[in-house]
């Protein structure tokens, strides 16, 4: 166990350390901090004496080493645009982010699971190849697209006319696949609550909730398809083994064979490629967030690469690279606890 | 004559006619169906500077007064635009093949250059093994950890930050190929490695190597070859997820400009109109788009299922 | 009444290339205590006689016809409920290789106590003793300690013994074993087999031991079953089939035993292979490989070719063999002459 752990955070600390370099790099490549503290009216020589005074001529690798100290103290320097630290400004966007990407990880495990294990133990009903199809299409619509398609059903609304809405029928049938929108679509609403610190929520009631809605659909419409998949793949697979032929052969119940001894082996490899895909997840954080305008951390990246913030990028991609090591390892440490046939002493299997 | 027949090497025809790829195609309608659309779309963006009715890049041929018409289905529609106009009275149709064409030039290139990459380091890290091999595919576990979206947005942004804006969109072709082909290299390297991994140990390469050939020979003759079908099966996927990757850096205003729009941008630009009722300047683009990767997935899926090769789990 | 009774079973595979027929009129009973060996190369039909006694084959397989009839229930007919209830139960099976049977997520001591649950109204701890007394039965080493591992951490003999004391945990009538040794190694194969002869002794448990190895069926088995392209060819007490087997095909087999090639020639082996289930020959399917199938004048019998052999009794075997019909026919043999 303390072995596994040394283990995983030495590579935590090396993806770190890649992360820091990577961001340095930008930093010292794209960043002039003189130019934005002083404008251009300051002669060069006054310039060069400030680079000098804040020891922006020493060697990359002391600057480095500098940057390095500082990030460990989560200290990035200050944000071009807002004037403020940088942690400060990710700290106010970062509840935003994360309420979204809790709400769709619900989602996604909600949904997912039922639905593949549903398309797996009956592959060939009606409703599982539904399944199976929805998912082949929604993997090929990006999110920013359904999160504007959704918009226009649901917030805008859309008026289909195909029957006569002169007839009683047809005026009815017209309502039926028409839609009033009115579902807010951008922002977080006015209702948020106040928690802790820089952390407002949307969770606590229903007016600040339905905000939540179409971005985390949106959100989870892109990871769904995958997860359902997988765990229909999985699942087949698991359903042809032997242990699930002796466990009928014992007299089991179906419903102890589906739901303990698949479910468990089948849910082993989508933890893994679950840990993968919280990198992607935020990653669409971003496009989601500037469909919705929903002020979260991905909003304020794009807008930080809009006006140039590099340090505010910069701080970004490090608080981002953290988030992705500590997801990671705390998967891979879930994997450890949940798989018997890892040892959690060496590599995991 | 039947000394003749037999004799002849059969021709490339011959044996693609005979084989189980072909077999199976002829047997599956939803792959026909999917084949035919692609080559449609295909053909059609490639043709686009001839088919289109405007040329979206010049301003004299378009009209500003013609501005948000809507396609022929809804009234207020002009017959001289079949798909209606965007908000600079663009020909909607015209915009969106012209927009076809940059998404497919971009995904195709973006493809070749991460096979490229990604088949070089999978060869390399498959065959030399050891430091070589730990340090190009833990790289590739960090980028696959960051994801490859995320790793494009990050590229992109740099490349924006250095280059300016302007210089940016006046080489974005180029550079989102570059960014696409960079930040995607790893799925190719990691399913090649594993292949390499497994026909390494077979007895036809110890053979060519007791035979005293050199390592490149070794992996470019005899190794590259029996891993191109799980690299074929891939490509259909990465076209798709290319496409889909350059139109969300488009989204997001890393991409193409809007003068010199991409599926992605298109969508972009309309979006903005979303509110004021013109759903097709963004909807349209985005239908063609879905149809295109979708047709692209399925096809892979199919090859996937016939090939059956040996992919990289996860 | 015999406890179970097999008769004229019926299994097909429906595949997308058509219709596989697995098992073609198998019958036979199996009475209480008795041991009963299937023996037949990999490929007759003998897993599938397994899964089928059992109503375990699964999609696309089915049973076409036939009846399974247990203490005089159907069992091809029954509900599936009260199926669950047999199997593990009155029923149960030992699989061919132990490394693949148990689950790997769940404790030995798991796996055990639900079985034990499913078929009993049962406390915990109850099932937990009756756990480690048949885990101590089977001869485990320290039986506290396996409960809480998991079958990872256990070799292959062990596992198997584990299994064997699953298959035995609510006393059942009837054992089904698969190939129960093939899959270990070969030194703890005497052992494993020698544990379940012991145990099914001493519990008057009936054995159907399914097996493609003659010498494990002569020493542990009363009555045997040889099985051949889906097919039952010849079924009669154990040691009349060795000492005087009557079909072509049984000869076939013990004659390719090492013990009866003289040291330094080679194995008497049959001729040619077995066909597969879906390319099985008309008439006697063992006919092309036949050396009695041909007349004086080298050409294939007329009735090989075509006809399926009934079966025909000779001594206390029964034989499906068109040439074994013409000699008993010619000169009778009487029931218990042989012996």
């Amino acid at each position: 166990m303390i072995a596994f752990l040394i283990k995983r955070l030495f590579h935590a600390f090396l993806v770190m350390f890649v992360i820091s370099v990577i961001s340095f790099a930008i930093q010292d490549n794209l960043g002039d901090p003189i130019q934005q503290m002083v404008g251009q009216s300051v002669p060069e020589s006054e310039r060069e004496a400030l680079r000098e005074e804040l020891g922006l001529n020493d060697p990359f690798l002391v600057q480095y080493v500098r940057f390095a100290k500082n990030a460990m103290h989560f200290d990035f320097g200050y944000s071009y645009f807002y004037n403020q630290p940088t942690t400060e400004v990710i700290l106010r966007h970062l509840p935003a982010t994360l309420e979204l990407v809790a709400a769709t990880t619900l989602l996604i495990v909600l949904l997912s699971v039922p639905i593949g294990v549903y398309s797996a133990i009956r592959p060939r009903a009606l409703l599982a190849r539904f399944f199976m199809g929805v998912s082949t299409v929604g993997i090929s619509i990006p999110v920013f697209l359904t999160a504007i398609v959704l918009i226009q059903i649901f917030a805008i609304g859309v008026t289909f006319t195909p029957f006569p809405s002169e007839t009683g029928w047809g005026s009815w049938l017209n309502d039926l696949i028409s839609t009033d929108g009115g579902m807010p679509a951008y922002g977080r609403g006015h209702e948020l609550t106040h928690v802790f610190g820089t952390w407002y929520t949307n969770f606590a009631g229903w007016d600040s909730l339905i905000y939540l809605v179409l971005p985390a659909v949106s959100l989870a419409s892109i990871m769904l398809p995958l997860f359902i998949r997988l765990i229909r793949a999985e699942m087949l697979e698991v359903l042809q083994s032997e242990y699930v032929k002796f466990a009928k052969a014992k007299g089991i119940g179906m419903r102890r064979i589906y739901f303990l001894h698949a479910l468990k082996n089948t849910m082993l490899p989508v933890i893994t490629v679950g840990g993968v895909q919280i990198g992607t997840l935020v990653a669409y954080t971003i496009l989601t967030e500037t469909v919705f305008q929903w002020p979260g951390m991905g909003l304020m990246f794009l807008d930080a690469i809009e006006r140039s913030d590099i340090p505010l990028i910069v701080t970004y991609l490090m608080v981002v690279g953290l988030i992705f090591v500590i997801t990671n390892t705390l998967v891979d440490l879930i994997y450890g606890l949940v798989n018997p046939t890892v040892k959690l002493t060496g590599k995991p299997a | 004559m039947s000394n003749a027949t037999t004799t002849t090497p059969p021709t490339h025809w011959a044996r693609f006619r005979d084989s189980y790829l072909f077999y199976s195609f002829k047997h599956d309608w939803i792959a026909q169906v999917c084949f035919v659309i692609f080559v449609i779309m295909v053909s059609a963006a490639l043709l686009a500077p001839w088919l289109a009715s405007i040329n979206p890049y010049d301003l004299s041929q378009v009209f500003i007064l013609d501005s948000e018409l809507p396609p022929f289905w809804i009234d207020g529609s002009d017959a001289k635009y079949p798909l209606g106009t965007d908000a600079l009275g663009r020909d909607m149709l015209s915009t969106i093949l012209y927009g076809a064409r940059v998404s497919l030039i971009i995904g195709f290139g973006a493809v070749i250059l991460q096979a490229l990459i990604g088949v070089t380091f999978g060869l390399l890290a498959g065959y030399l093994g050891g430091r070589v091999d730990a340090f190009l595919m833990r790289l590739a576990d960090i980028q696959l950890s960051f994801s490859t979206l995320m790793v494009a947005i990050i590229v992109g942004a740099v490349f924006k930050a250095t280059f300016g804006g302007a210089t940016y969109s006046e080489h974005a072709v180029l550079l989102l190929v570059l960014i696409i082909g960079l930040a995607e290299w790893p799925q190719y390297a990691r399913t090649v490695r594993a292949s390499v991994l497994a026909e390494r140990s077979k007895e036809y390469v110890d053979a060519a190597r007791v035979m005293g050939f050199r390592a490149k020979r070794i992996m470019f003759r005899h190794i590259l070859p029996n891993t191109l079908s799980p690299i074929f099966v891939i490509s259909t996927v990465q076209i798709a997820n290319a496409i889909i990757s350059e139109a969300a850096l488009s989204f997001l205003g890393l991409g193409m400009p809007e003068t010199q729009p991409s599926l992605g941008s298109l969508i972009k630009s309309g979006f903005d109109y979303l509110q004021s009722g013109s759903w097709w300047i963004t909807l349209l683009p985005g239908a063609v788009l879905v149809v295109l990767v979708l047709v692209i997935n399925l096809l892979g899926d199919w090859l996937r299922d016939v090939m059956n090769p040996r992919l990289y789990k996860g | 009444m015999a406890l179970l009774e097999v008769s004229h079973l019926d299994v097909r595979f429906a595949l997308r290339q058509g219709e596989v027929r697995a098992l073609r009129d198998v019958s036979f009973t199996l009475d209480r205590g008795e041991r009963l060996g299937i023996v037949g190369e990999s490929g007759a039909g003998k897993s599938v006689a397994a899964f089928t006694i059992l109503n375990l084959i699964a999609k696309p397989g089915y049973i076409a016809g036939g009846s399974i009839l247990f203490e005089g229930r159907d069992l091809t007919r029954l509900k599936p409920r009260a199926l669950q209830n047999i199997r593990g139960n009155q029923i149960s099976m030992i699989f061919q290789d132990p490394m693949m049977t148990l689950n790997p997520v769940l404790t030995v001591g798991e796996q055990m106590i639900e079985c034990l649950k499913a078929h009993r109204r049962i406390r915990s701890r109850e099932a937990r003793e009756i756990a480690l007394n048949k885990l101590r039965q089977v001869y485990i080493p320290s039986p506290e300690k396996r409960l809480d591992q998991y079958p990872h951490e256990l070799s292959g003999g062990m596992r198997q013994r584990i299994i064997i004391a699953i298959a035995l945990l609510l006393d059942p009538d009837i054992i089904v074993a698969d190939e129960p040794t093939t899959a270990l190694d070969v030194t703890i194969q005497a052992e494993i087999m020698s544990l379940l002869l012991e145990l099914c002794e001493k519990h008057n448990v009936a054995l159907i031991l399914i097996t493609h190895d003659l010498g494990v069926v002569s020493q542990v088995t009363q009555r045997t079953l040889v099985m051949y392209a889906g097919r039952v060819i010849e079924q009669g007490p154990t040691r009349e089939i060795i000492n005087d087997a009557q079909h072509p095909y049984t000869q076939g087999l013990i004659n390719a035993l090492p013990q009866m090639a003289s040291p330094g020639s080679r194995l008497n082996q049959i001729p040619g292979a077995m066909p597969p289930l879906a390319k099985t020959p008309p008439g006697c399917a063992f006919h092309p490989r036949c050396g009695f199938s041909t007349d004086a004048a080298g050409q294939r019998r007329r009735d090989c070719r075509e006809d399926v052999p009934a079966f025909v009794t000779s001594g206390n075997c029964h034989v499906a063999c068109h040439m074994v019909r013409e000699l008993v026919e010619r000169d009778p043999v009487e029931p218990g002459e042989a012996s």
